[in-house]
């Protein structure tokens, strides 16, 4: 086949999987909630509740589409798209398997970085652009979250980058042939893991969205597939954290012979995604200034260590 | 590659343009952050990927980004723009109009000159900027983290916390202490 | 940090409990029989209403969802001409069927009155009546009454004696 054809199809594959993926886990997240908390979850529409994504779907693709006359219309439309552009592109650079990955960019996890702090913005405009109190309160705290917790998270990757010599996250993958980096980069995980909810705003550190105090945070004023988008979008950026998770620290396509690469790949990210559902599901949301000192003051020198350790061993073991 | 540069360039000039007209502050920095996107991509076509990703992370990720957060707390309305509308009047733009255009018409001058320079396109990975930057220019990346430190020192020393306030019934036992 | 991983796996083996979830329109939960939900009319023994219209349950209504206006036949009896119950306010206190002298206004345990026409929950007394007597049976309130209205002669009810015929002198 054509090589420019394999590579769209390539690109088209990759972006209706993530979406498919995304949007199957509105309905993953509800049982799973609903399983962990001694309920059954939505089980009504279609098989086991299968069709309630559909339903959904079809809910809010009919829901009246509407924009505040006080809000700055264009910028009230961007907000949105901005989330879905930025973690859409992100998918790009990730390996699936050694054969299928849109693009193999020799600064693949700086791209990341560089799209993750695009995202920020859809949570600042969004709440300025409504115009409203708490959109803009949840602006303020999202984009000084995502902003703080952007720093620790660049820095914990870099231990990984280190130890692989590269940003290429094929190469990343390819370095992993005897051990996994979660064993060595234990502490550069946790960093990750930790900061990546934080950028992935989701419980417990839903704090720009916190329902019990800013409404609905940034996406008050939204309705309608506007809202949809922020919706999707922050399944798209768990599905993102946990590939990037599974890529970095867990051998991303590895495993053992009898399942095809992409199968494990696939395994090991809805993994991490159910421990993403599984925290909603128990922890219980920080204050705001305990969220950002725990960032400043404990992830941020335990990366730095981390990294320093790294670099160290790198250069003495060489 | 060359069509990209060019599409990437002009839209960098288009928002630049934008920027400079526009009256809405948050309006005018969407299009600063475009063109900061834009000139990332004409990095990346100049063979410096390392160069963009930082552009775009760094500027329009992180200073933009509190750019936007300042503006935003400030809370212009409506009269705001008006002012700003004042201000843009024949006499405040002549000066700056003037030395714009000797300085495009340098600029013009320098390009026409020196034409056909063969420009060899070679991609920069991270490792070289690294080398590079911890080689020839030690000197300079550590004055950089100086000034970083004396910044986040200045930042802390502004930031810290006053000292403490007491309710009044409990000023009476602080004050012996 | 080492409490939220606690409280995680915690949660987690909630996995392996038991769903407390009832699946209801399927499987419905045990209501008592004395539950207070839909509110009935109810008949005496002999077919009769019971309601004499008396107004009680009307005033007793905290919600004021109980009209009705009283009236009556040719024997003397009194009866509701219309007895209107607007089901979208009532709340289900039971208040009416404390008020009730004569057992007529009952509540049943149903509950299941989901309407897609609000009109809909207005029940005239055709749909408020039912055939049996509800929860106490052969209960049936002129055979226990003074007044004479067609059940039974006066004097001749349970627990009564005959009348006294003030023209005799016989005690």
């Amino acid at each position: 086949m054509n090589p420019i054809w394999a590579h769209i199809l390539t690109l088209v594959l990759v972006l209706l999987v993530m979406v498919t993926i995304a949007a199957g886990l509105i309905y993953v997240e509800r049982r799973m909630l609903a399983v962990w908390q001694d309920r059954l979850g939505p089980n009504r529409v279609g098989p086991f509740g299968l069709l309630q994504v559909m339903a959904d779907m079809i809910k809010i693709f009919f829901k009246e589409d509407w924009i505040p006359k006080f809000a700055d219309k264009r910028v009230f439309v961007l907000a949105p798209m901005i989330v879905m552009i930025s973690i859409l592109m992100t998918f790009a650079v990730i390996p699936f398997t050694p054969l299928i990955s849109v693009v193999n960019l020799n600064i693949g996890l700086l791209f990341f970085l560089a799209m993750s702090s695009l995202g920020a913005y859809s949570i600042v405009l969004a709440g300025w652009a409504s115009n409203n109190k708490y959109s803009l309160l949840g602006a303020i705290r999202g984009s000084a979250q995502m902003l703080s917790y952007e720093v620790f998270m660049g820095l914990s990757l870099m231990g990984v980058v280190v130890m692989a010599g590269s940003f290429n996250l094929h190469d990343i993958v390819m370095a992993q042939n005897k051990v996994w980096y979660f064993i060595p980069q234990i502490v550069g995980f946790v960093v990750f893991f930790i900061a990546g909810i934080a950028e992935t705003h989701r419980l417990p550190f839903d704090i720009p969205e916190a329902e019990s105090e800013l409404v609905a945070g940034y996406h008050s004023e939204y309705s309608g597939m506007k809202f949809g988008m922020f919706f999707v979008g922050e399944y798209l950026g768990i599905t993102l954290i946990s590939a990037l998770i599974v890529t970095l620290y867990f051998g991303g396509w590895r495993g053992p012979h009898f399942l095809p690469p992409v199968i494990w790949f696939l395994i090991k990210m809805f993994v991490f995604i159910l421990i993403f559902i599984l925290m909603r599901a128990s922890l219980p949301r920080p204050r705001y200034d305990q969220l950002m000192s725990y960032g400043w003051k404990i992830l941020l020198p335990l990366s730095l260590l981390n990294l320093l350790i790294t670099g160290a061993c790198v250069l003495y073991f060489k | 590659m060359n069509v990209i540069f060019y599409i990437a360039s002009i839209i960098a000039i288009l928002a630049t343009i934008m920027v400079i007209t526009g009256r809405n502050a948050i309006h005018s920095l969407l299009f600063l952050i475009v063109s900061l996107l834009a000139i990332g991509v004409v990095f990346f076509t100049l063979g410096a990927p390392f160069m963009a990703a930082l552009e775009v992370i760094i500027y329009a990720g992180a200073i933009m980004v509190l750019f936007v957060f300042v503006i935003m707390m400030l809370n212009l309305g409506k009269a705001y723009e008006k002012m700003e509308e004042s201000w843009f009047s024949y006499k405040a733009w002549l000066g700056p109009g003037i030395l714009c255009i000797i300085l495009l018409g340098e600029l013009i001058y320098v390009f026409t000159v020196t034409k056909g320079s063969g420009r060899q396109l070679t991609v920069i990975s991270p490792q070289e900027v690294g080398m590079t930057l911890f080689g020839p220019y030690i000197l300079g990346v550590e004055l950089a983290a100086m000034l970083l430190m004396t910044g986040i020192i200045g930042a802390y020393h502004i930031g810290r916390r006053k000292q403490k306030e007491y309710h009044r019934l409990l000023q009476k036992e602080e004050e012996p202490a | 940090m080492l409490s939220n991983i606690r409280s995680m796996w915690l949660v987690f083996l909630r996995m392996f409990h038991k769903r407390v979830t009832v699946q209801y329109p399927e499987k419905k939960n045990y209501l008592p029989p004395r539950w207070r939900g839909r509110i009935v009319l109810t008949r005496d023994p002999d077919h009769s209403e019971r309601c004499v219209a008396c107004y009680l349950c009307a005033a007793a209504c905290p919600v004021d969802c109980i009209s009705l206006q009283a009236t009556e036949d040719e024997k003397g009896r009194r009866y509701p001409e219309f007895f209107r119950i607007n089901f979208s306010r009532c709340i289900f206190c039971g208040l009416c069927e404390d008020a009730c002298p004569t057992y007529a206004i009952q509540l049943v345990p149903d509950f299941e009155m989901a309407e897609y026409n609000r009109q809909n929950l207005v029940y005239e007394k055709q749909d408020l009546l039912i055939d049996g007597q509800g929860k106490y049976h052969g209960y049936n309130f002129y055979k226990v009454a003074g007044v004479a209205v067609g059940v039974k002669e006066k004097g001749g009810g349970d627990n009564e004696d005959k009348p006294v015929d003030i023209k005799k002198l016989i005690p």
